[in-house]
């Protein structure tokens, strides 16, 4: 951990940091989105851009997953999401269902 | 009160009689053919204090829960790491978006040096720019001082951003920004909470109960997205992304998620451009 200064001081530096290489993506944000409209062409294109940027991190966050996940079967996990989407669609768009249901299929081989 | 539209959030239709069940407002922006009702507890006396409220609640439904349990994993992931209770925490609450907080950590775990960290943590966080840029335009009526805005992108981070497109269209102008500072407000308060729970609890968890709560965070994206998608470049946008983004993770990874969003999000602008010019 030589890399984290320790103390009040090393709390005040990683904020420092935190804000200026991260809050300012929000902040520029802000900034751009200034004189934009909901019903502008450009916050269309902008909103399908952070769409697909999402359902791009979904499909990364299955197929190349971290930790425990990764020694679940890519077919399995896979199963998991298409399982989730039924119920979530049968059930009227019940989120809770549909998420508890989706994740809990990879829990099958552990009671087989 | 304030926990009763939690039920409500996943499943029921918007529009059942509530406990502020009132007509709905005269709204230019409500009055689309295609636009659906508001929320019950919205009439025309409705304050921007009840819509913070209602958007606290928001983290006591689905998002909420899903966002506790990848909490769970950050907690036990700091701890794992060497971290403080304190910096996990203030990490959380400063960063405010999981993949900056696990690459943060990741790099520091590494020994990778400050500057190293804090270059990876740049790069998680250009995503955050389109995202804020399609939040902000829906703050513009709200009667407020302007420095709010900046409090409200703060919150901007995949959970409340998926939350916000979904809510926020359905109420009246003035109310946005107030509900949207509620739902971050409310996002914050269960992830500091599942970082601390999952610092001290981590080890306590089976693998395959963890490999399942790892999962429920892109479920939970997924579902959300398809949830919100009205128009026909939604639905594209959702699918290009998924085909492109572990593609593009193998090709340029470190800017795949931008580059994703980039060219899957112009194709599907484009298409849906191109359709409504000639129907």
């Amino acid at each position: 951990m030589s890399a984290l200064p320790e103390g009040a001081v090393g709390t005040l530096v990683l904020v420092g940091i935190i804000l200026l290489v991260h809050e300012s993506w929000r902040w520029a944000g802000l900034v751009l989105a200034r004189d934009l409209t909901t019903e502008s062409a450009l916050f269309r294109w902008v909103q399908l851009v952070a769409t697909a940027l999402v359902a791009g991190l979904v499909a990364r966050l299955v197929v190349f997953p971290a930790g425990a996940l990764e020694a679940v079967d890519l077919t399995l996990r896979l199963a998991g999401v298409a399982v989730g989407i039924a119920i979530f669609l049968v059930t009227g768009r019940n989120l809770l269902l549909g998420v508890f249901v989706g994740s809990a299929v990879v829990l099958v081989p552990a009671f087989l | 009160m304030t926990g009763k539209d939690g039920a409500s959030e996943t499943g029921t239709p918007a529009g059942e009689a509530g406990p502020f069940d009132h007509a709905p407002v005269a709204d230019p922006d409500l009055t689309k053919p295609d636009a659906p009702a508001p929320p019950a507890w919205v009439g025309p006396a409705t304050g921007r204090r009840t819509s913070f409220v209602r958007g606290l609640a928001v983290a006591m439904s689905a998002p909420g829960w899903v966002l506790f349990a990848t909490s769970l994993g950050f907690g036990a992931l700091a701890r794992d790491s060497g971290l403080s209770i304190e910096m996990s925490l203030l990490l959380t609450a400063a960063l405010y978006a999981l993949p900056a907080q696990v690459v943060f950590v990741d790099q520091l775990a590494r020994d990778a040096g400050l500057f190293a960290a804090a270059i990876a943590v740049m790069l998680t966080a250009i995503r955050l720019l389109p995202m804020t840029v399609s939040m902000v335009p829906f703050f513009r009526g709200d009667p407020g001082p302007g420095l709010l805005k900046i409090v409200a992108v703060h919150f901007v981070a995949i959970t409340s951003w998926l939350e916000g497109q979904r809510r926020l269209p359905l109420l009246p102008p003035r109310l946005r920004l107030a509900h949207f500072i509620g739902i971050g407000s409310g996002m914050i308060a269960v992830t500091l909470l599942g970082t601390t729970l999952g610092f001290y609890a981590a080890a306590s968890v089976p693998v395959s109960v963890s490999a399942a709560l790892l999962l429920a965070t892109p479920i939970y994206f997924l579902l959300s997205l398809i949830g919100v998608a009205r128009e026909v470049g939604d639905s594209l946008a959702i699918a290009l992304g998924l085909l492109a983004g572990p593609a593009l993770f193998v090709v340029v990874p470190g800017l795949d998620l931008l580059a994703t969003g980039v060219i899957c999000g112009t194709i599907a602008f484009l298409i849906e451009r191109r359709r409504k010019v000639r129907p």
